[in-house]
């Protein structure tokens, strides 16, 4: 599903990725962990295709396609997601017209009908029961004023929504409680079938042990150092990341 | 002839006309008025008031100031430019004349007609001696302009313990049976005790002739009143405004103003409150959306006077283009007004390299037992936030549009009356040039 080959990034003139090879196929889950600083957040964005990272040398390929020239919302549209790390805040936008709205700017570019009033009530509603979201919350401005909790409850929300081929959770357990924590996880696993891919970004191998990887890929100074599979995360959680470098 | 002396030449044969039922008074005010113009002139860019604002190409044109009118405008023309949705009192002018076909005035229990009318008859006459030209700004030369040919306008008087159970608007067409226009209402409005009223002010012109309108409004607010006021500011790129608006307010009252300005080529604003009582509130926002080479400026002005009132200021412009904002919000805190709460926000974006904005908070607070504040900020759109929704598969255009509806979401919020901020919210959308797909 995704091919990303010898990948070189930078921002303003400094490289960050320096040269990383993966291979993602649908049904499987992959985890990046590293230390701070070691790239993991920059890798997801330029997957993303976030404008201000140059990719200077390599490249992402989504089932056959080069990602090269397009724009965030073309890789969208393509089935990329990416669930932030810090959620913007959106006042005056409900998160059920913001989810609209991203639903259906795809539908446009994949040249299917808009989505009925119908259907999207149905879909939240089935969506919202699984993260166990309170309907009254859908009517809230984005983001504004969650707490960040909510605010990662509600990315999960939107990932369930757009139903993304490939998904980039980049440190989706930060700021969560291990209740929250338990339900977020939960709604990804329901989320996963063999058709789409999850890439979890962490920290921490406290998420690991409720989104199962098929694959650790342990990220230091913008290269992959040591791939294995979910045992490695739990040897990274007892000796660290020093033994590494 | 300069645009002076036809002013003043204009001025004569007014002045000839008067009547002798007109009140005396007035009369005696119209004169000094004009004398007091003579005097200063226009203001200049020497003027601090109006340093960044420039009248110079403005005043070049041969601005008719009684254009003879021949009123065929019918309502299907100008629909869209009322609030059509909902009941309301309308008072409406073209080219500074009455119009009773579009208007739907009343006399009971409360007074919304014409100035012109409040002049004439002696009915009027207290309410008139007592307040007509008692706020508006003597030493200001635009004002004493408009004061020296203050002839028509809406006149408001609601009594005490009344409610006013549906909006006022008032709405002013320039057409185009004459070129170069100068149109110079005289706004009363006077709000009695326990009394509330809502009103929908618009100017618009319906042709691109060059249209100077030189507006004032005396609001007076009494004891325990309520007046929610808004401006709507969308008019051609030929048309510009100088929009003078005075407020007195008695204890407790309550006065917001809601100023949104979207078009024309040159608009500004001079708003001032002026408290006569404790526990008073003034409220001020506004929203500033231009392109091209537009510019909007606001000069406001609350003078605490009395211990115990609070004010609250929220001005947000976005600037598409080479447009100008200018932001000049002052507030005065006198010795006696002691726990004043007074805050002031301005927040400006800056869409292009081109478009600039001058914002000057100016604070002057004498009393020490009081809580103040003013933020301004000028940026630029959050990067990350467009990232963000683009993520999402919302494209750029559409990314930035929520982006900025977002920004001026809270002074939107302020917005009493549904109809109209649904329609606010649709003129902001069309300024985005997008298409959101439901009503934000």
């Amino acid at each position: 599903m995704l091919k990303i080959k010898n990948l070189h990034a930078n921002i303003n003139d400094k490289e960050i990725l320096k040269g990383i090879d993966l291979d993602i196929k649908a049904g499987e889950v992959h985890a990046i962990m590293g230390p701070n600083g070691s790239g993991k957040s920059t890798l997801a964005s330029v997957i993303a295709g976030k404008e201000e990272y140059e990719v200077t040398k390599g490249n992402v390929i989504l089932n056959g396609e080069d990602l090269d020239d397009m724009a965030p919302d073309e890789r969208a549209h393509k089935g990329i997601f990416l669930s932030f790390q810090y959620p913007v805040e959106i006042p005056g936008v409900s998160v059920t017209n913001f989810i609209k709205t991203a639903i259906n700017e795809t539908r446009k570019a994949n040249k299917q009908e808009e989505i009925s009033a119908k259907d999207l009530l149905k879909k939240i509603r089935e969506k919202a029961e699984l993260l166990e979201i309170d309907r009254k919350f859908l009517s809230r401005s984005l983001n504004e004023g969650f707490s960040g909790g909510e605010k990662k409850r509600n990315e999960i929300f939107q990932m369930a929504m757009l139903e993304p081929k490939l998904a980039i959770l980049d440190e989706t357990d930060s700021g969560l409680d291990i209740d929250a924590l338990k339900i977020v996880a939960n709604g990804v696993n329901k989320l996963k079938n063999k058709d789409n891919a999850i890439i979890v970004i962490t920290h921490y191998q406290r998420l690991l042990d409720y989104i199962i990887p098929d694959y650790v890929h342990v990220l230091h100074q913008g290269k992959i150092v040591k791939s294995g599979g979910k045992e490695l995360a739990l040897e990274l959680e007892e000796k660290g990341y020093d033994w590494l470098k | 002839m300069s645009l002076t002396e036809h002013l003043t030449a204009a001025f004569l044969a007014f002045e000839n006309k008067f009547s002798a039922e007109h009140n005396e008074k007035v009369n005696e005010i119209r004169s000094n008025a004009f004398t007091h113009f003579e005097k200063m002139g226009f203001p200049s860019k020497k003027d601090e008031e109006w340093k960044y604002t420039s009248l110079k190409s403005l005043l070049k044109h041969d601005f008719k100031v009684f254009p003879k009118v021949q009123n065929t405008t019918e309502f299907k023309e100008v629909k869209k430019y009322f609030l059509h949705e909902i009941d309301t009192y309308k008072i409406v002018f073209i080219d500074g004349v009455y119009s009773s076909f579009l208007s739907e005035t009343t006399h009971d229990g409360f007074d919304i007609c014409l100035l012109s009318a409040a002049l004439a008859k002696p009915k009027y006459k207290m309410v008139i001696d007592h307040y007509f030209n008692k706020i508006a700004k003597k030493e200001d030369s635009i004002t004493s302009l408009n004061t020296a040919f203050s002839k028509e306008g809406a006149y408001i008087n609601i009594p005490k313990n009344t409610v006013v159970p549906k909006p006022v608007q008032i709405l002013h067409f320039t057409t185009g049976t004459v070129s170069e226009v100068l149109t110079q209402p005289r706004n009363l409005i006077v709000v009695g005790e326990n009394a509330h009223v809502q009103i929908v002010e618009r100017h618009q012109s319906l042709t691109d002739n060059v249209v100077l309108t030189n507006s004032v409004t005396e609001i007076f607010a009494n004891k325990r009143s309520i007046i929610d006021y808004y401006k709507i500011q969308n008019d051609l790129k030929s048309a510009s405004i100088i929009d003078n608006t005075y407020i007195k307010q008695a204890q407790q009252s309550v006065a917001s103003v809601n100023t949104f300005s979207f078009g024309g080529n040159l608009t500004r604003n001079n708003l001032e409150f002026y408290h006569e009582g404790e526990y008073i509130t003034s409220n001020l926002n506004g929203i500033t959306i231009i392109k091209d080479k537009q510019l909007v400026d606001n000069h406001t002005l609350v003078n605490h006077k009395f211990p115990n009132c609070e004010s609250h200021e929220l001005y947000k412009g976005i600037y598409f283009d080479a447009s100008t904002g200018v932001f000049n919000g002052k507030v005065i805190v006198e010795k006696e007004a002691q726990k004043t709460n007074a805050f002031q926000q301005n927040d400006s974006i800056l869409i292009d390299d081109k478009a600039s904005v001058n914002s000057k908070p100016q604070l002057e607070i004498f009393a020490d037992d009081v809580k103040c504040s003013h933020g301004c900020t000028i940026g630029q759109l959050d990067e990350d936030a467009l990232f963000y929704m683009r993520s999402r598969g919302i494209p750029k255009k559409e990314a930035k549009a929520l982006l900025l509806y977002a920004f001026a979401n809270d002074a939107l919020e302020k917005i009493k009356i549904p109809e109209l901020k649904t329609r606010i919210t649709k003129i902001i959308s069309n300024k985005l040039d997008v298409n959101l797909g439901f009503d934000i």
